[in-house]
Order: structure tokens, then C-alpha cells, then sequence
């Protein structure tokens, strides 16, 4: 602090005004209100983004301090301390130790809860002697003081010579007084409080030296950290590694000494700055709400009952949505198509249009479940349904969140891998997304309804079972145990990045933010729309595409030969048209392709007809049923009894029915298995951030529908 | 009495308190968990109570420097007790 710099400049402005908009990064515990603040403080002005190589998002937004000043806020992931335990937590250390970097912020602020000061107060002390500026925000004052927490602002200031801020983010208490100190105070410097030891001087002035560091607690986290820190070159980490060895740096014991250490400072400085007088009361209500959701027989009814509530909004709520969303689209294309003609019109309208509606119609479903997940977050709950949940789902490799992911599955994947969100560690998280697919969704009722009518018939026992209805759920009970056993198997076969720990704050119960609730459903749809939405588009005109054209004049000879047959039979208008969409189908792209698959399905006991569908149905399941309507020329109506009657026609080349038990149940356990969805392969490469967990997914799926499949068809022939 | 039997034995952690009952950590058994156990405020001299039991008995919840904490068996058991 000896250089002397031109002063005027650096007390007139703030420091990063040089560079643009300042940066400031918020960074405190789990649970201390940062999502609030960060809510607060930026409102609707969020953007997603991604740190390299992790799952989190990085979530970004502006906030106008004053008419003329704006900055920039980044949410970091919720940490317990500087020394990250999680692959997510590392995001912290690569932006606060690379002074260089692009986002080094200029100024952080620390939530800290002030109910809980000791614990949170452990970080804030680890990032004082950073130096980076910082402003403590006192959050949750109002719990504290009701718990009869009376902390002593001034002292606290004093001491750790920053802005203290008492607030209450969830109500918007103090976040006036911050954005005046953050205007104003960028550059204030915490109070040291760890001095690095004597013994340690060699190493730390060694990197200090290389790196051009000076300071001293930078230093000394570079060799705890020099294996993760992702700045660093490969001579850089292999400098540090030899250090290390050669002074004999003992990392796990040096951080348990500086941990104590800094306890002991804390103690102190609390010992005159926070009195207690505890009042009993509030405690008790989450402890006795505890008994009750938490309870052997209560708790897991209970659980079950929020369950229901959740699958039955994605499943039947969000229907009327998903309805009006459907409809206004085929609306829309049927203005388009009356007033405009042409082959671009057609691939704007059934390509494109249809495409962005396929889009669109996951939309409700995400904004609602999403709505559920976030009030059983905020209030707490969540953490109850880990807590109860983790000895069954660990045994199987997932985590006790699994459970949402896995229900919604029901109802569809997209937002259930979208759900797997809250899960922190990274093996369980991926595990969770890999297997939720095989979860029958509601794309797969459709093909199931119409297999089960075509070949299991309606015979009622006892009087209200009815047999088609047990083998529907028999269905559904196949897909979860194939879920839980390819956990199990992932389990063992993927080799874990971070230790498995469940030491978490079980937080007190609160109600819930409903502009938290609100802005996560916005960003969760957005997120969707703009990441998956792009791929799930391409991939469906791509698709329209091959089923629209065919090579030559092939379009124009299958129109020819269906009108020549239609005269011979005495055909209708709209049964020659069904039978020209058929002619065409057969002739497309797709239908070349479906005639090229058919050696490789025929073992299943499916000709090159289910070969198309198994085509076009691969963007969506339930495209199935449609692509079995053309080809068939049963027409448009989709309607389950003509379709089946058709169907039920259908003769093989011996003339015998070609649907027949074995092949229906092979096709029901093909789609069972198969990853015949390109929104969810989209959601999952935008979740993984990686190509490769959709592929394997795709490749472990179809291997899977492929196998048992062709033991249901022998089985049964 | 008491205490000198608990000497014997003198192998007690977190996983053998009952609920409602409390103790003093001794020291951390791992040294990988013990850091995450101290950075959550569970340090040798602190007081800790078992506050419940998952359902299936896995995991707890215990209360410590006022708040409360859940962890599993096997991380419970490297938290040793006076």
C-alpha cells in the first residue's frame, strides 16, 4: 500500500470506472438470502450464462445504483468457505484468484445470515485477507432479532473494517443503503484477520515471486489450489507441485489449523459484538413442524401427497396451456397456408412454425413444475425430502432430490432433467439425468394406448381390474425399475470427480419468495427456450424435410400411382388423398431410409412401414401414432378405434395379421426404452453442458430398446 | 460414575448419542471430512445434540453453534466425542 498513484483519480472514481461497467460479485453460504439479494438487486435484468467446464450457471444481471451508474452483478454458487469441496464451488476460486481475468469483480459483497453470524462469518474472514473490497450484508436481520440475536453494527464495522449492512433482502429492507455504499465505496479493504505463518514464509514468497502476487493469502491458497485453478499452465502447476514437495507443505492439516484459527477470531469478535437473548419460540415451530414432515408415517404420506400435487399440475394443469398453444399454432399455419402457397411456405409453416410449437408446448410444464420446485426450495421442504429420502436412493447411486427429477419423468423429461438441477454433487446429478428418461412420459401414452388396444382386449377382472389398464401400468412399473437398475449400474461404472458428502444446513422453515418463484419460472422457460430450443427446431425441420421430399420425381409418381389406384378401387376424394399421403410418404427421404433400416428391425418383427415411423418419430414419440396414420392412409382424425380398426387389417406377406402380440409388445417395449426425443437429448447436452452424456444416453437407450425388444418379439412369437 | 465408565470406552462420536442428547467434540477422526466438518463450526470444544433421525434411522440431524446440521452415519461416526 505504499505506492503512490495519482490519488485524486482513484478517490473521484470509482475503480473499474476506467474499464467500464464495474463488476460486483455476491458471495456467501447456503441459505443466507443471496438469491434474494441478487433478485433484489437486479430484478428482470438476469442473464444465464455458463462457467467453463461446470454445471452451475452463471447468472448475471445489471443494477442501476444511481440515474447515471449502472454495474454489473454476478451470483456465485453458495459456499461455505474459500476451499471448495464441490466441482460447482471451484467457479469461485477461478474468478476471485485471476486478477487477470475477465470477470475479476471489482468489489464483493458477502451475504451472511445473521441469525447464524459464527458459521458465516468464516468465509467473509477467508475473503478479507484477499483484499478484495467487500460490504458485509447483514441478511435475515429480522429472524435474528426475533430469535433475539442483538448484533452491534458499529463494533462490527470497526473490526472488520467494511460497510456492514444490516438487511432483510426477502423484503427489500437495506437494499436502498447498499446500492448508496456500492456507489460509493468501491475500493474499501476488509481488515486483515489470518497472518500466514512464519514457517510457510518459503513457499508463499516463492509464488508471490513467479505469479507477481502481493498478497500473501492469494499466495498460500495457489499451494492448497494449484491442481484445481484453471488459469494456471502446466509448467505453473508442475512450479507449485515441486514447491510444495520440497517444503514438505502439508495442505490438509495447514487448512484445519487456519480454519480454527480464524474460528477462534470470530469467537472473539462476536463475544463483544453480538448478544443473545435467545428466545425459544421460533426455534421450536421448525423443530415441531419437523416431527410432522419428517415423521416415520406422516412424512412419507405427506411427501407422497406433494408428489401427487406436482404430477398432477405437469400432467393435467399445464394440458390446457399446452392445448391453447397447440391450437394457436396449427391456427397460425392455417392463416399462412390460405393466403400464401408455395414449397417455402411449406417449410415455414410445417417445418419451421411446427417446429417452434413443439418448442413451445414444453413451456407451461416447465414454468410449473418449476413454480413447485422453487416454493419447495425457498421453504425448506426440499432440504426435508433429501434428509428423508437419502438412505433408499443412495443404495442406487442417486440422491435424495432424485425423487423429483424421477416423478416429473412421468410426466416428461425435459423439465425433470431441468430439475435435477438442484442436485450439488456431480455424479449424483449426472446419474439422475442420465436414467430420468427412461421414466415413461406422457409422449409415450399415446403409442402405448393404441399397441394395448390393437392386442391385449378389454377383459375386466374381479370386476374393475381391467387388462389393458394392467398392462399399462405394468408399462410404467418396467420403466422406473429399468430407471432405478441403470442408477445402480452408473453407480459403479462412473468413477465419482468430488467426495459424496450430505453435511448440509437443514435450514429453517420460511415462507416462501413469491418474486423468487416468479423470476426462477421465467428463467427456467427462458433458458429452455433459447438453449434447447435451437436444436429441438433444427432437428424437426430437419425431419419435416425428409419426410416432405424424395429424391426425383418420386413425389409426383407416387401421386400418379395413388390416383390410378384410387380410380380402380372407386376411392373418395379424401380416401385418395390419405392414399396419396401415403404414396408419398413411402417415396420420401424418411421412406428410403425406413426401407434401408428394415434388415436391422426385422429381427424385432418390424417391416420398413414401422421403420418410417420409428424415422419420424424421432424427434417426438407421439409422432408415432401420426406417422402410422399416413402410411396406413387412415387419415387425419386421430381417433384410437380407427386407427386400431385400420391397424387390425393390416395383413403380412403370408396374408395374416401383421399386428400381432409379438410385434405390438415388442414396439410398446421399443418405445419404452428408445431415447426417442430430441427436446430431451437437447435439455440433457444444455444440463451436462456436453455432447457427450446425450449420445451416450442415446446409444445406451436404443441398445437397451433394441435388446429387449427382440427378446419380447421371440418370446411372444 | 458415569464418566469413568464413558473413559473406558472412550470411542464415542456423534452416531452413539441418543436423541436429546449432547457432548463435546473431541477431535475428527477423517482428515478430508473433518475440514468440511470445521468449516461448519463442528470444532473440537463444541457442543453438539442429536436432534433427530431420518425415518430409515439415516441420516440425523444434530444442532450445533445453534443451528442445525444434517449429515449421514458415516460422516456422524468421525466426529469423536469426550
Amino acid at each position: 500500500m505504499t505506492v503512490v498513484a495519482s490519488p485524486e483519480v482513484k478517490e473521484n472514481q470509482p475503480v473499474a470506472a476506467a474499464r467500464g461497467m464495474a463488476r460486483v460479485a455476491l458471495v456467501g453460504n447456503p441459505n443466507s438470502g443471496k438469491t434474494s439479494l441478487f433478485n433484489q438487486l437486479t430484478g428482470l435484468n438476469q442473464k444465464v450464462g455458463n462457467f467453463p467446464g461446470v454445471t452451475v450457471d452463471k447468472k448475471t444481471g445489471s443494477c442501476h445504483l444511481s440515474a447515471t451508474q449502472k454495474v454489473q452483478i454476478i451470483d456465485l454458487p453458495g459456499t461455505y468457505s474459500l476451499y471448495p469441496k464441490s466441482l460447482d464451488e471451484r467457479v469461485i476460486i477461478d474468478l476471485l484468484y485471476d486478477k487477470k481475468g475477465a470477470s475479476y469483480p471489482d468489489l464483493v459483497i458477502v451475504t451472511a445470515d445473521a441469525s447464524n453470524l459464527k458459521r458465516n462469518l468464516l468465509l467473509f474472514t477467508q475473503l478479507a485477507d484477499l483484499k478484495i473490497p467487500a460490504i458485509l450484508a447483514l441478511n435475515m436481520i429480522d429472524v435474528a432479532e426475533q430469535e433475539g440475536v442483538k448484533i452491534d453494527i458499529p463494533a462490527l464495522h470497526k473490526a472488520l473494517g467494511v460497510p456492514v449492512i444490516p438487511m432483510n433482502a426477502r423484503k427489500g429492507v437495506g437494499i436502498a443503503a447498499l446500492k448508496i455504499l456500492m456507489s460509493q465505496q468501491l475500493d474499501t479493504i476488509p481488515t486483515p484477520v489470518y497472518s500466514v505463518p512464519e514457517s510457510l514464509k518459503p513457499v508463499v514468497e516463492s509464488i508471490k515471486s513467479r505469479f507477481g502476487i502481493s498478497n500473501n493469502y492469494l499466495a498460500l491458497h495457489y499451494a492448497h489450489q494449484y491442481k484445481s485453478l484453471k488459469f494456471l499452465s502446466a509448467e505453473d502447476v508442475a512450479f507449485i507441485g515441486e514447491l510444495v514437495q520440497v517444503h514438505g507443505f502439508k495442505s490438509n492439516t495447514l487448512q484445519a489449523e487456519e480454519t480454527i484459527a480464524r474460528y477462534t477470531y470470530i469467537n472473539e469478535l462476536l463475544l463483544d459484538a453480538v448478544k443473545v437473548e435467545r428466545v425459544e419460540k421460533e426455534e421450536k415451530f421448525s423443530n415441531r413442524l419437523d416431527q410432522v414432515l419428517t415423521h416415520k408415517i406422516y412424512g412419507y404420506l405427506i411427501f407422497l401427497g406433494v408428489l401427487f400435487l406436482v404430477f398432477q399440475a405437469i400432467f393435467t394443469w399445464a394440458s390446457y396451456p399446452m392445448d391453447l398453444i397447440d391450437e394457436g399454432v396449427a391456427a397460425l399455419n392455417g392463416l399462412i397456408q390460405e393466403n400464401f402457397s408455395g414449397p417455402l411456405i411449406n417449410l415455414l409453416t410445417e417445418g419451421v412454425i411446427a417446429g417452434l410449437g413443439g418448442v413451445l408446448v414444453f413451456v407451461p410444464q416447465i414454468a410449473i413444475l418449476f413454480a413447485f420446485i422453487a416454493i419447495l426450495e425457498e421453504t425448506g421442504y426440499m432440504a426435508r425430502v433429501t434428509f428423508m429420502m437419502d438412505k433408499i436412493m443412495r443404495k442406487f447411486g442417486l440422491n435424495g432430490k432424485s425423487v423429483v427429477p424421477l416423478i416429473s419423468g412421468v410426466a416428461c423429461a425435459v423439465p425433470a432433467v431441468m430439475s435435477a438441477r438442484t442436485i450439488e454433487n456431480w455424479k449424483d446429478r449426472m446419474i439422475t439425468i442420465f436414467v430420468t428418461p427412461l421414466m415413461s412420459c406422457s409422449a409415450r401414452i399415446p403409442v402405448y394406448t393404441v399397441l394395448i388396444a390393437l392386442v391385449v382386449p378389454e377383459t375386466y377382472y374381479f370386476g374393475f381390474l381391467n387388462l389393458q389398464g394392467l398392462v399399462l401400468m405394468a408399462l410404467y412399473l418396467i420403466g422406473f425399475i429399468a430407471a432405478i437398475l441403470s442408477a445402480w449400474l452408473l453407480k459403479v461404472v462412473l468413477k465419482a470427480r468430488e467426495r459424496s458428502y450430505f453435511i448440509m444446513e437443514l435450514p429453517v422453515y420460511k415462507m416462501p419468495r413469491w418474486k423468487n418463484v416468479g423470476l426462477t419460472m421465467v428463467e427456467k422457460s427462458k433458458t429452455f427456450l433459447f438453449e434447447a430450443g435451437k436444436v429441438i427446431v433444427a432437428i424437426s425441420v430437419i425431419l419435416w424435410v425428409l419426410a416432405s421430399y424424395g429424391p426425383g420425381d418420386n413425389f409426383e409418381r407416387a401421386e400418379q400411382q395413388a390416383i390410378a389406384e384410387a380410380a380402380e378401387l372407386n376411392l373418395s376424394q379424401t380416401e385418395l388423398d390419405n392414399l396419396i399421403s401415403s404414396h408419398q410418404l413411402e417415396q420420401s427421404y424418411a421412406g428410403i431410409i425406413g426401407r434401408s433400416i428394415e434388415p436391422a428391425i426385422e429381427p424385432l418383427g418390424y417391416d420398413w412401414k414401422i421403420g418410417i415411423a420409428l424415422i419420424t418419430s424421432f424427434a417426438a414419440r407421439e409422432v408415432f401414432v401420426g406417422t402410422m396414420s399416413t402410411i396406413y392412409s387412415i387419415g387425419e382424425e386421430e381417433n384410437v378405434t380407427t386407427i386400431k380398426e385400420k391397424l387390425l387389417t393390416v395383413t403380412d406377406k403370408q396374408g395374416e395379421p401383421f399386428f400381432t402380440p409379438a410385434r405390438s409388445f415388442s414396439l410398446m417395449i421399443f418405445y419404452l426404452f428408445a431415447m426417442q426425443c430430441v427436446s430431451t437429448l437437447a435439455i440433457v447436452r444444455r444440463e451436462t453442458k456436453s455432447w457427450m452424456w446425450p449420445m451416450a444416453q442415446m446409444v445406451y437407450m436404443s441398445g437397451l430398446a433394441y435388446i429387449f425388444a427382440l427378446i419380447t418379439f421371440r418370446a411372444f412369437s | 460414575m458415569q464418566n469413568r465408565v464413558e473413559e473406558h470406552i472412550d470411542k464415542k462420536s456423534v452416531r452413539d448419542l441418543k436423541i436429546g442428547e449432547t457432548g463435546v467434540i473431541c477431535c475428527l477422526k477423517d482428515p478430508d471430512m473433518g475440514l468440511k466438518l470445521l468449516e461448519m463450526g463442528c470444532l473440537p470444544g463444541t457442543e453438539v445434540k442429536l436432534n433427530s433421525r431420518a425415518p430409515l434411522g439415516d441420516p440425523i440431524t444434530i444442532i450445533v453453534n445453534d443451528y442445525t446440521l444434517s449429515l449421514r452415519l458415516d460422516e456422524a461416526e468421525t466426529i469423536m466425542l469426550k
